[in-house]
């Protein structure tokens, strides 16, 4: 959890983003060093997935600056932004499968059409990924055919593919049934555990106890607070992360993971 | 009676191959119109304003206007003036597959529209550039979504290819005017003509309908999303 490197794999300085004449991002930075996992939370309509849109520009920042090592990306550069988009995976919370594509051509395509891999190749590595999240039986399925949990393990295994150097995840489990979130998270885990770099919103305070490196909550487009979990999550500490996550816990009865 | 009878056995081998004739025409002119009216749809949801602006005077223009009229100012009008020397059948395809182009653009458009935004999304998230997202991701889907409005079309134009017999084409329509006139046997001659339509129509919905089982999308429900 520690990082070896200091050069930040993914640096974001202050973003902005105006949408319907509303200021939905307001000078967002932050930095991801190798390795790390930062998790967003903070109250719905806040701008996490805004934010998450704008770092691989889904959404076109108005303003800001956004590294990947050292290479600063430039929206109108269309080929090193097509090359940027392949090594930043992007998860989101209602999957966007393609729903016209078997689980296996889901994780292939981009392989094929994008990296140019040869057919056999780019299916025997989409077969591989598949194995990987733990559904590699269900290769030949369609996206209509997979429980929620299966398709945002599919949607994982896509970006995975891609070999990216950091990850941004969006709510992954927020569409899931509460008895599917498990599987979601474990996948996550492993990944964590195993060093990819992510930026991940999520509600799931239990998972990411352990596990966050830091904790960047935000709200009304802005991170008003940040810090290691242990500061921000101890009960009785009064902090902003600390009260929103005492009234989900109310709300939802979440159980600890 | 047993003239009538003559008449029929004579032209039968004469009017199906005006419906051979028709079906050329009309297939031709559904695949210029299929080229023609998908890249007015995608030009349509995700061109630039000018480029919207410019197609949709072409679909206003082909809507707008009668084929009868299209025929005309194409086949008197526009090639003669231009100097383009275009057999009848020729010009039938070109003008009935730019009026189709303008009606299948819409069907497409529609598609591509109720496809989720979330899509195009993800391929662009994945590396991939609008183009190749269109090519690999929308249109996949989108024509299949729009198999129903084809097979529509199709039937529709079909119809509309019996007005070629004005350029004196040597289709199903054009053929049945000619025998009747001559024998008078207008009766039975024309019912042969619609039945030759009707089975036409039959086997191409009939056909289109078997590749639209044939494309579905196991486990995906239309009606449900
Ligand atoms: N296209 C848009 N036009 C106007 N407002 C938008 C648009 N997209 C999102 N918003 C607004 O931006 C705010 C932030 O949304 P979002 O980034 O989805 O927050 P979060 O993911 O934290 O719930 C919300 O108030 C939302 O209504
Ligand atoms: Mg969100």
């Amino acid at each position: 959890m520690t990082s070896v490197e200091t050069r930040p794999v993914l640096r974001v300085e202050r973003i902005c983003k105006k949408l319907g004449g509303k200021q939905i991002l307001n000078e967002v930075s932050f930095e991801l060093r190798k390795g790390e996992l930062k998790v967003l939370i903070g109250p719905s309509g806040g701008g996490k997935s805004t934010l998450l849109q704008c770092i691989n520009f889904l959404i076109p920042p108005d303003s800001g600056r956004i590294w990947l090592k050292d290479q600063e990306i430039h929206i109108h550069r269309k080929r090193d932004l097509y090359a940027y988009r392949q090594k930043v995976g992007m998860i989101f919370q209602d999957f966007n499968l393609f729903d016209h594509l078997n689980a296996l051509e889901n994780v292939a395509i981009a392989l094929r059409k994008v990296k140019k891999m040869a057919k056999r190749e780019a299916l025997e590595r989409a077969l591989q990924e598949l194995n990987r999240v733990g559904i590699g039986d269900k290769a030949a399925l369609y996206p209509a055919q997979l429980s929620g949990g299966q398709k945002q393990r599919v949607s994982i295994a896509r970006a995975l593919a891609m070999d990216p150097e950091v990850m941004l995840l969006d709510e992954p489990t927020s569409a899931l049934d509460p008895e599917l979130i498990g599987e979601v998270l474990t996948v996550i885990r492993n990944l964590a555990q195993d060093g990819m770099t992510m930026i991940l919103a999520t509600h799931q305070i239990g998972f990411i106890r352990g596990l966050a490196d830091e904790i960047l909550f935000m709200q009304e487009g802005q991170i008003i607070e940040q810090g290691i979990p242990l500061d921000l999550l101890t009960a009785g500490k009064s902090s902003r992360t600390q009260s929103f996550c005492s009234k989900l816990h109310e709300l939802s009865g979440e159980q600890e993971l | 009676m047993l003239e009538t009878v003559q008449v029929i056995k004579d032209s039968f081998p004469y009017l199906l191959e005006g419906a051979g004739v028709t079906a050329i025409a009309v297939v031709g002119a559904m695949l210029f119109g299929f080229v023609i009216g998908i890249q007015i749809a995608v030009a349509q949801v995700y061109g630039a304003a000018w480029l919207r602006r410019a197609v949709g005077l072409y679909v206003w223009f082909f809507r707008g206007v009668p084929i009868l009229v299209l025929l005309f100012l194409f086949y008197f009008g526009l090639f003669s003036f231009l100097g383009i020397n275009l057999s009848a059948l020729a010009s039938v395809v070109l003008v009935l597959g730019m009026t189709s182009g303008a009606y299948q653009s819409q069907i497409y458009r529609g598609a591509i529209q109720s496809l989720p935004t979330g899509q195009l999304k993800a391929a662009r998230a994945l590396g991939m550039s609008d183009s190749r997202a269109i090519l690999s991701i929308i249109l996949p889907q989108a024509l299949r979504l729009s198999l129903p409005g084809f097979s529509n079309e199709y039937s529709i134009l079909l119809k509309d290819s019996a007005l070629a017999f004005v350029l004196g084409t040597s289709e199903i329509m054009a053929r049945t005017h000619f025998v009747a006139s001559r024998t008078y046997q207008h009766l039975p001659l024309y019912l042969m003509a619609a039945l030759l339509y009707y089975l036409l129509t039959w086997l191409g919905v009939k056909g289109l309908r078997y590749l639209e089982e044939k494309v579905r999308i196991p486990g995906y429900s239309y009606h449900q999303g």
